[in-house]
């Protein structure tokens, strides 16, 4: 299968503001310390790691949201790790990103219709709301949702939209970031067959950050662990449970608590 | 007797349909206990009716809350203020939003200790400080100077948790305190939320969708439906053998990561046409009760 994502040893530092001297630049803070990984055409991709660990800004640096500071990235073939703005745009629709936190993604002065419409609208889509009302469709929200307002949904219609809004874009490839973690596990296992058929259904590709391994375990084939910037395992998922070769990937399987009060928490 | 008792609380959207339906539940001094129940199903909003928080769009329209043996509904509006600032706290669910995007952290955590509790300024930083250690934020000094945006989500969360704690509460209402943060560190932090917990004899009302949580940390729990309590239990109860079908198939869709089969499943439909059958009954018996 072709790749859709090269990644080679990709470098990522920030400046570090709150250590900036009055005068002269901010000491730099490394946060993606040199990763290499593939993301072939049609993958479910899972990103787990602690907090503070890098996934959320790998996940921006996959959709240049940030601009890698060494290394390289891949999209389809075409090296985006410099690209300007401008010959960026034409890619941006096709890869789409959908965050950890709903309320704060979607504009809350505006209705969900006009939500899902703005970035059509932004890359010149036609027949704009045959593809809301399609877009609502593929999500299961009924239509009259489309006029409604963020503060009137739960958190899963939320994310919803948040998915309606990416996929109306028929992008190649969603990074999704800690979408389902603030969800009911009766929502989140709605929102993991929803995606699920999106992958079959529209032959998506998707990176999926989450720190919960019950969801990973359920979504994705393949499993890369972070931990403070560097990759400690990429595995196939079913080898990752059966036998997890990084101290920190048996930490965070022991740290998962089992809806069972018997089972002591060490 | 117990540190908060909700009794009959009724909430409903101004002029439209009702967002709790006769909550009753009691917590006492030193317990956690939990609140359950699908996205939407008001288990916010019962914290922010006992903070007095409600949004202006929905109002209070029966019931009682009652706080450390006074009744807040009773109470003239500045009066409830004061009453609830000196003796409740919130870790908000949202921690992208609930901290002011301007503003450093330092301040954000002290002000409140320096103009409602008027505590000096280096007091207050010495309180900061400590309680950032005590969440395990590491450099707590670089921490205070930054703005929200340069940490992480997990970071934040811890931040909002030991402002919580800050002022020594004898209530919190932690709305999904852990949602954002990895597993090692949730437990961790859950660790010490019911330590500090324990040791100021706190009472916890813990709002949470994972039943794993609750199993680790509370006594005992309320599981909500559409604004409906559909049981409230101790833990050994609900683990041994849930009630309510609701409750059950609850359960049943927690995953357990020892059994990739288990869980993962949308709630069945026949069993959410039961709990709205219930739901229809309840408000038709308001209507003519
Ligand atoms: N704009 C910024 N300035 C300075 N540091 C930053 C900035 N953005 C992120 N960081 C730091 O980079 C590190 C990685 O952050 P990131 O948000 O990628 O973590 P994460 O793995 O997504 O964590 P979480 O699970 O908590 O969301 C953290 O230590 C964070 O404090
Ligand atoms: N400001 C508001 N105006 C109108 N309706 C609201 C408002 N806030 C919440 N609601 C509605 O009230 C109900 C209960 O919301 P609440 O936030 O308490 O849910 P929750 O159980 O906390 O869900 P979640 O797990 O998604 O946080 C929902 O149907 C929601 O749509
Ligand atoms: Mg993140
Ligand atoms: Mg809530």
């Amino acid at each position: 299968m072709a790749d859709l994502y090269q990644i080679e040893d990709l470098r990522l530092s920030l400046a570090d503001m709150t250590a900036k001297p009055l005068f002269g630049a901010a000491p730099r803070l490394e946060i993606l310390k040199g990763l290499s990984f593939t993301i072939p055409k049609g993958a479910v991709v899972g990103i787990v790691g602690g907090s503070g660990s890098g996934k959320s800004t790998l996940g921006r640096a996959l959709v240049r949201l940030l601009e890698p500071s060494g290394g390289a990235i891949r999209f389809d073939g075409t090296d985006i790790t410099h690209l300007p703005e401008p010959a960026l745009r034409p890619l941006r629709r096709r890869m789409q990103m959908i965050f950890q936190d709903p309320m704060s993604s979607l504009n809350p002065r505006h209705r969900v219709g006009t939500i899902i419409a703005e970035p059509l609208r932004l890359h010149g889509f036609d027949a704009i709301p045959d593809r809301v009302a399609r877009a609502l469709d593929h999500v299961g929200l009924p239509q009259s949702f489309a006029a409604r307002y963020p503060h009137e949904l739960s958190g899963g219609q939320r994310q919803r939209v948040g998915i309606a809004r990416a996929i109306a874009l028929e992008p190649d490839f969603i990074l999704a970031d800690e979408i389902v973690s603030g969800l009911d596990v009766s929502s989140q296992a709605q929102v993991l067959n929803l995606l699920e058929r999106l992958v079959a259904e529209l032959g998506l590709t998707l990176a999926f950050i989450s720190h919960d391994l019950s969801v990973i375990r359920r979504l994705c084939q393949r499993t890369i662990v972070l931990y403070r910037g560097e990759i400690v395992e990429d595995r196939p998922t079913a080898d990752l449970f059966a036998d997890p070769q990084a101290a920190y990937t048996r930490e965070l399987l022991d740290a998962i608590p089992l809806p069972d009060p018997a089972q002591a928490w060490a | 007797m117990s540190f908060l008792r909700v009794n009959n609380l009724s909430v409903r959207l101004k002029k439209g349909p009702p967002l709790l339906r006769r909550v009753s539940l009691q917590v006492a001094a030193g317990d956690v206990h939990g609140l359950v129940g699908e996205s939407g199903a008001g288990k916010s909003m019962i914290g922010k009716a006992v903070l007095g928080i409600l949004p202006p769009s929905v109002e209070v329209t029966g019931g009682e809350i009652w706080l450390d043996g006074v009744d807040l509904l009773s109470l003239p509006l500045a009066e409830r203020r004061r009453r609830i600032g000196a003796t409740a706290a919130l870790i908000p669910q949202d921690p992208l939003t609930a901290l002011n995007p301007s503003h450093r952290i330092g301040p954000q955590i002290t002000d409140r200790l320096v103009d409602i509790l008027g505590w000096s300024r280096a007091d207050a930083n010495r309180r900061a400080l400590e309680l950032l250690a005590e969440v395990q934020i590491p450099d707590p000094d670089r921490v205070m100077r930054s703005y929200p945006h340069e940490l992480s989500g997990g970071m934040r969360q811890r931040i909002l948790i030991a402002s919580a704690f800050a002022a020594e509460p004898k209530l919190i209402v932690a709305d999904e305190p852990t949602t954002a943060l990895d597993v090692t560190v949730q437990k961790q932090i859950l660790k010490l939320i019911a330590g500090m917990q324990a040791r100021h004899g706190t009472a916890l009302l813990f709002v949470t969708h994972d039943l794993g949580v609750v199993s680790k940390v509370c006594q005992r729990l309320s599981v909500l439906y559409a604004g409906m309590v559909v049981e409230d239990t101790s833990v050994a109860d609900f683990f041994a053998a849930p009630r309510h079908a609701y409750s059950a198939a609850l359960l049943a869709a927690t995953p357990k990561y020892t059994d990739p089969a288990a869980g993962l499943q949308p709630v069945p439909d026949a069993v959410i046409a039961q709990v709205r059958a219930e739901v229809v009954a309840f408000d038709r018996g308001a209507a003519h009760g």
